[in-house]
């Protein structure tokens, strides 16, 4: 987003959130684009049109989304007001591009789609309490993902 | 920071970034940086080839030999030059009075969200998917369900699984959900920018003036969830400073 397009309040906002950092900068390489398998983490709150909604708890983590999704299963429990849903409201895409990627896969441009993506409500994972994260890589790798695309909104 | 874990984990990681001052503390391993607002990460609807570039700058970063990497994503979202302005056709009565028992307000409300219906049926069934349903409230039911709280009688929850503050909050989302689903179904109204479409619901439509009354009735609510519903997610802040100066 572009800051300054923004009120001052609300670039005040924004700015104020604790963002952690890290002392290390982890790098794991693979093979060529045409040859990875893909899989989404979205934090826009999405799931399934009849599992339950998101909660404002620390013990809801994350929604799992079938790799044969279709754009009438998937709904937005988010609870923030300030970001834009209309963009989503016409188009997943705009959120959770998956046609996109099932395209870019059958182009031969990416090798394959994962099995499961992943839905968070927001950033849930703490830096002093990221274990279901990591629970969630080890699902991934089990899927035999190698690229991993987190989409914010 | 997801990506700082996994990756850890040894998967491979790209993510977007929206706020970069945010994407520069935290320094991911590959960030490709969007100017698009909050809630487009992707930018534009309905722009396939746009989406596309966006996601291929996106996994090109996998490719790159060493990192963190932060790029740019060179492109703004399109502005359609078409000038847009979006109107209620009727007058449903948005200055009907909302004191007394609000019930000339409230058959306002009804008529323009029943007004609303062939658009929101139409854009259903052309897209092929609603993004209405997250609260679990039948459509016939929506509205007077969101005004009972503007009357000061709250209903009882029609869920057992979330507290009624979250019913309530799912049921605005719902509402709204299906007033822009429908607008951008009518004619000329296929470009509309996210800010025409905010200015008009929260300036032209009754719906609008409802939840902005709906806010100021959970601020001052003395249970303390439906107040924190009012205070911070009901109405986006800028709309509610605009709103209250």
């Amino acid at each position: 987003m572009r800051l300054e397009k923004v009120s001052e309040d609300e670039r005040k906002l924004l700015l104020s959130f604790k963002c952690p950092s890290f002392g290390t900068n982890p790098w794991v390489t693979g093979p060529p684009l045409n040859k990875r398998r893909v899989a989404i983490i979205t934090t826009a709150g999405l799931h399934g049109r009849h599992e339950r909604p998101f909660q404002m708890g620390p013990d809801d983590n994350y929604r799992v989304i079938p790799g044969d999704v279709q754009a009438n299963d998937l709904i937005m429990s988010h609870m923030a007001a300030s970001f834009d849903r209309t963009g989503f409201q016409r188009d997943w895409n705009v959120v959770f591009p998956v046609d996109r990627l099932r395209e870019m896969a059958a182009e031969g441009i990416i090798g394959s789609l994962a099995d499961f993506h992943y839905s968070y409500n927001s950033i849930r994972a703490q830096p002093d309490a990221p274990e279901p994260i990591r629970e969630v890589a080890g699902l991934l790798k089990k899927d035999g993902v190698n690229a991993v695309l987190l989409l914010p909104v | 920071m997801l990506s700082h874990f996994i990756e850890e984990e040894g998967v491979p990681t790209a993510g977007i970034s929206l706020v970069r001052p945010h994407t520069e503390i935290i320094k991911p391993p590959r960030a490709l940086w969007v100017p698009f607002e909050l809630g487009r990460p992707l930018g534009p609807p309905d722009d396939p080839e746009f989406q596309k570039r966006v996601l291929l700058a996106l996994l090109k970063l996998l490719e790159a030999p060493q990192g963190p990497v932060l790029e740019d994503f060179p492109e703004d979202e399109p502005e359609s030059d078409e000038v847009t302005v979006l109107a209620c056709p009727v007058d449903f009565g948005r200055d009907a009075d909302m004191s007394d028992n609000g019930d000339e307000f409230l058959a306002a409300f009804r008529r323009e969200v029943t007004a609303m219906r062939p658009w929101y049926d139409m854009a259903v069934n052309k897209r092929q998917r609603t993004t209405v349903g997250v609260s679990g409230i039948g459509l016939e039911d929506l509205g007077d369900f969101i005004y009972a709280f503007v009357k000061g009688e709250p209903p009882e929850n029609p869920r057992n699984d979330i507290p009624l503050a979250s019913t309530l909050k799912f049921a605005v989302e719902d509402l709204k959900a299906y007033y822009i689903e429908g607008i951008t179904m009518q004619p000329g109204q296929a470009n509309a920018s996210s800010k025409i479409l905010q200015d008009w619901f929260w300036d032209k439509t009754v719906c609008g003036k409802v939840l902005l009354a709906l806010r100021k009735v959970c601020e001052a609510s003395p249970d303390e969830m439906l107040r924190m519903m009012g205070t911070f997610f009901l109405v986006p802040g800028e709309v509610a400073r605009a709103k209250t100066e």
